[in-house]
């Protein structure tokens, strides 16, 4: 237990990733389930260094940069949305936006 | 040339060499924890600011974990990136949108009871995946890639998805100025 293996990681890694499950399942404020979509990213991106550090190459944390580069366009549009929704029903909750849904 | 460098930074040589196992284990856990408890504060928490200042501190353990793993140039990436440039634009959106930060959306109780049942399998599946006995980690990491190596690897190998993804950055940031001029004509 002394010394730290992959699978020490890879548990951190989905943790993170189900804790952020939960919230995005369970919240209804569009910006906090944005922001547990960010705490998903960071459970996958732990398990892609973890994996590339076992298997001694730099495949993982090259696709870690593109995580990072997706994260950081998916947050910067999906705020701009967030607001444009908001200034037009003055509210950020997801049910207000049922009719989405089709 | 690795005299000249030790000559330069005496420093160097106590640096480069490994920390011991006690000590990294023992940060692991400090920022494995930080990073669990920060997100379940984002969850729990009912403030959303507070959720945002939880998701920096997540986002800090996260790091913390990166350099564990050699991940030097991710771990100040996560931090330069995410704690200061998203996050700010977080907290832009929470001041743009909150009239009033105290104001609760509650879930219903069947979808409490979906997600929860939902993350039960996710979290058997995963637990699952990890007890599985991965073959033991290589011994001896001789060293560890450098930053150098990243970047010849980023416009080596992965160089087609390095370039399409700076076309998808200049597509993003050309969307948020249209999202920008809409608002302000639907404003208007």
């Amino acid at each position: 237990m002394t010394e730290l293996a992959l699978q020490h990681y890879l548990g951190v890694g989905a943790i993170l990733f189900v804790i952020g499950l939960i919230g995005f399942m369970t919240r209804r404020n569009l910006i906090v389930m944005f922001l547990c979509t960010e705490l998903m990213f960071q459970g996958v991106a732990i398990n892609l260094i973890a994996f590339g550090r076992y298997h001694q190459n730099l495949a993982g944390q090259a696709f870690t940069v593109f995580v990072l580069v997706i994260a950081a366009a998916e947050a910067s549009l999906a705020l701009g949305l967030v607001v444009l929704l908001f200034r037009q029903k003055n509210t950020l909750d997801a049910d207000a936006w049922r009719e989405l849904r089709g | 040339m690795e005299d000249d460098a030790m000559m330069i930074f005496p420093l160097a040589q106590t640096i480069a060499q490994p920390p011991d196992a006690a000590a990294s284990t023992g940060l692991f856990y400090l920022f494995a924890i930080l990073a669990g408890a920060s997100a379940l504060g984002v969850v729990l928490s009912r403030n959303i600011v507070r959720t945002a200042v939880f998701l920096l501190f997540t986002l800090a353990g996260v790091a913390g974990l990166y350099f564990l793993l050699d991940a030097e140039f991710l771990a100040a990436v996560q931090l330069v990136v995410y704690a200061g440039g998203t996050l700010v634009l977080i907290i832009f959106g929470v001041m743009l949108t909150s009239k009033s930060p105290g104001i609760r959306y509650e879930p219903k109780i069947v979808e409490v009871a979906v997600a929860i049942g939902v993350s039960v399998v996710v979290a058997a599946a995963l637990v699952m995946a990890i007890v599985r006995q991965f073959p033991a980690e290589p011994a001896s990491i001789e060293r560890h890639p450098t930053i150098a190596e990243l970047g010849q690897v980023l416009l080596g190998d992965y160089l087609i998805p390095f370039e399409l993804i700076s076309v998808l950055l200049l597509v993003v940031m050309i969307g948020a100025a249209y999202l920008a001029k809409a608002r302000r004509r639907g404003g208007k």
